[in-house]
């Protein structure tokens, strides 16, 4: 009888399907979400209750917090900007063209997701430093990468770059070709057939690897602490800042830090996903 | 987080081998290791002799406020041996598993050996650095630790601050004016003292490292002293890495015996020897071999108890908590 009337209930709020096992899968999924995700943020968010509204605002709008959400956000956005454009032309070359090698570099491209982070920034450091290889002949041109917000932005790059490719490379391997040479029968030539036709197609998938791009290089740490000088209003990023403030065991401080980035990363994603919602509609693809 | 769960494993294996014999924790900061690998040694062997018992001791290092937090968060430390007072005081105050007088219950407010701070330069030194006011000079690039995350460099910053309080007679504006200008030579704040040496030595950064004399004897042995030299300046601070007994963690686990015996038996002959050995300075040098000893130039040394700083409880708030002088020397 009871059990009539949940299924009732359910069948109210869901889509009708004919696969069977919602209840089971449901449940499964809001027990592991409430798990991994929203219990530690709903602790996290808990703990800023300790703070009034006027501490927290004070941390909000101190100038080092400020300066320091800055270079995060700032070198995330500009990192996610640089892979969103050459992860196309990564994605678009191994999908597209056969070469020898291919398999070799696919792989390749994966690294970052492999490798430990403070790995990768020790590395882009020792090439980036005054007397690495790279740094030698740049450092000259006064061009300073190591130690600088230019290098937070290689470091942040380097991460990125994978989610940029994976998200790009079934979707380029969907279009068909023959979308390409009907654009071109109706006359498009090759920049239009690029410009309006692929491009269109590849937008919300573009827009999904931004995100994840962006969102791992916001609260990146372990490569950035090793290329960046860790200068407060210079080259400190913002969870850096959080891990100081939690050696000077201010629990509060650190997590107030983190809730701003929380809630700017979040209106950050859901003005993008509005854009790809939009995007969607506008280019009728998936 | 990785502290945590690290925490979590560890007191899942102490609970396990603490049934079959004594197992002790020793929490301490980064540049330890190899002193308490010998010393532990020599300790296991010692305690073995005297009741036939079989300890053994478990040894975690990194970033000694770090490692207070790990504490504060539930490692079951047994003891602290940290690079800071404040370090066993955070744990002390937030855990109430060490008593508030801890400094004074074993010898030497429970420092068994002390350390400094010295210039590690670049071969021939060529930018002539022999004091601290060398430091501020323009186009010398200085490379220390941020002593926001790294205790040890915390000893760094106060023994400039020694310094310039004797050349100024005390005037604290222009102290501060002759600390932010040595900051202000610094290019990179590293987050610990390894990583400030590697940025010294792999990168080629900087003309000078500050550095814990131990750590530049290091340098200096592994590296090949056809590279650096070290630069003793004529005054420097005393830095003293205390130890305490963790009585709540000990009691719990009915290891206070050995415990107060591991911190005690630092004190001893063998252990000052240790010490000696590896470039600490120790805390009874009558005890240690006069060769090692020699090896510790002559350097006049500032204690944290002088009237200049007058105690760790007047330095952190002072000095290094959020928005003091540490942090107005990077305001523009």
């Amino acid at each position: 009888m009871t059990l009539a009337a949940t299924s009732a209930t359910f069948r109210s709020w869901r889509q009708p399907s004919i696969i069977p096992g919602f209840g089971l899968t449901f449940g499964v999924a809001m027990v592991y979400l409430s798990l991994i995700v929203l219990i530690p943020i709903a602790l996290l968010i808990l703990r800023t209750t300790q703070l009034s509204w006027a501490e927290y605002w004070e941390i909000a709008t101190s100038e080092r917090v400020v300066a320091a959400l800055r270079l995060s956000f700032g070198a995330a956005l500009i990192a996610a900007a640089i892979n969103a454009v050459f992860g196309v032309i990564v994605a678009w070359v191994l999908v597209r063209y056969e070469f020898p090698g291919k398999r070799l570099i696919d792989a390749i491209v994966d690294l970052p997701f492999a490798l430990p982070t403070a790995v990768a920034g020790i590395a882009l450091t020792a090439i980036f430093a005054g007397n690495g290889w790279v740094g030698q002949f740049i450092e000259p041109l006064g061009i300073k990468v190591a130690y600088t917000s230019i290098g937070v932005v290689i470091a942040l790059t380097f991460i990125g770059l994978p989610f940029v490719v994976r998200t790009l490379q079934p979707v380029i391997m969907e279009i068909e070709r023959e979308t390409e040479e009907a654009a071109a029968t109706l006359g498009a030539n090759r920049r239009q057939a690029i410009l309006r036709v692929i491009l269109p197609t590849l937008v919300p998938a573009l827009l999904t690897g931004f995100v994840l791009a962006l969102a791992r290089g916001i609260g990146e740490y372990g490569s950035v602490v090793f290329i960046a000088g860790n200068l407060p209003y210079r080259t400190e990023i913002a969870p850096l800042l959080i891990v100081i403030r939690l050696t000077e065991f201010d629990y509060n401080g650190a997590t107030a830090i983190a809730t701003i980035m929380l809630a700017i990363a979040f209106v950050m994603f859901l003005t993008i996903n509005l854009i790809q919602v939009w995007a969607r509609r506008r280019f009728g693809y998936v | 987080m990785r502290r945590l769960v690290y925490g979590a494993v560890l007191s899942m294996v102490l609970a396990v081998s603490a049934q079959a014999q004594t197992t002790l924790l020793n929490v301490s900061y980064d540049p330890t290791r190899e002193l308490y690998r010998a010393y532990n040694a020599e300790f296991i062997k010692f305690w073995k002799e005297k009741t036939g018992e079989t300890v053994t001791i478990q040894q975690s290092h990194g970033g000694s406020g770090a490692q207070a937090r790990a504490v504060i968060d539930g490692l079951k430390a047994d003891v602290l041996t940290l690079a800071l007072e404040g370090d066993i005081n955070a744990v002390a105050e937030k855990t109430k598993k060490i008593p508030a007088d801890w400094r004074g219950r074993l010898p030497n407010n429970s420092g068994p050996y002390t350390s400094t701070y010295v210039f590690l330069v670049r071969k021939g030194n060529p930018k002539n650095l022999k004091d601290w006011g060398d430091l501020v000079k323009p186009g010398v690039d200085v490379i220390v630790p941020n002593p926001k995350t790294s205790g040890g460099a915390q000893w760094a910053y106060l023994a400039a601050w020694g310094y310039a309080d004797r050349l100024y007679k005390g005037d604290e504006a222009k102290v501060k004016a002759f600390v932010a200008a040595l900051y202000k030579n610094v290019p990179v704040l590293d987050s610990g003292a390894r990583g400030s040496t590697t940025t010294f030595v792999q990168r080629g950064l900087g003309d000078v490292l500050l550095s814990w004399e131990n750590e530049a004897f290091l340098a200096i042995n592994e590296l090949g002293p056809d590279k650096f030299d070290i630069v003793v300046p004529p005054l420097s601070i005393k830095a003293e890495p205390p130890v305490a007994l963790v009585v709540g963690n000990a009691e719990a686990k009915g290891a206070t015996k050995v415990a107060q015996a591991y911190l005690e038996h630092l004190y001893s002959a063998p252990a000052q020897k240790i010490i000696a050995k590896n470039y600490y300075r120790p805390a009874k040098p009558e005890l240690a071999d006069p060769a090692d000893l020699k090896r510790f130039p002559e350097v006049e040394l500032l204690t944290i108890d002088d009237p200049v700083f007058g105690g760790w409880a007047k330095v952190t708030p002072k000095h290094f908590a959020n928005g003091a002088i540490f942090d107005q020397i990077y305001k523009r």
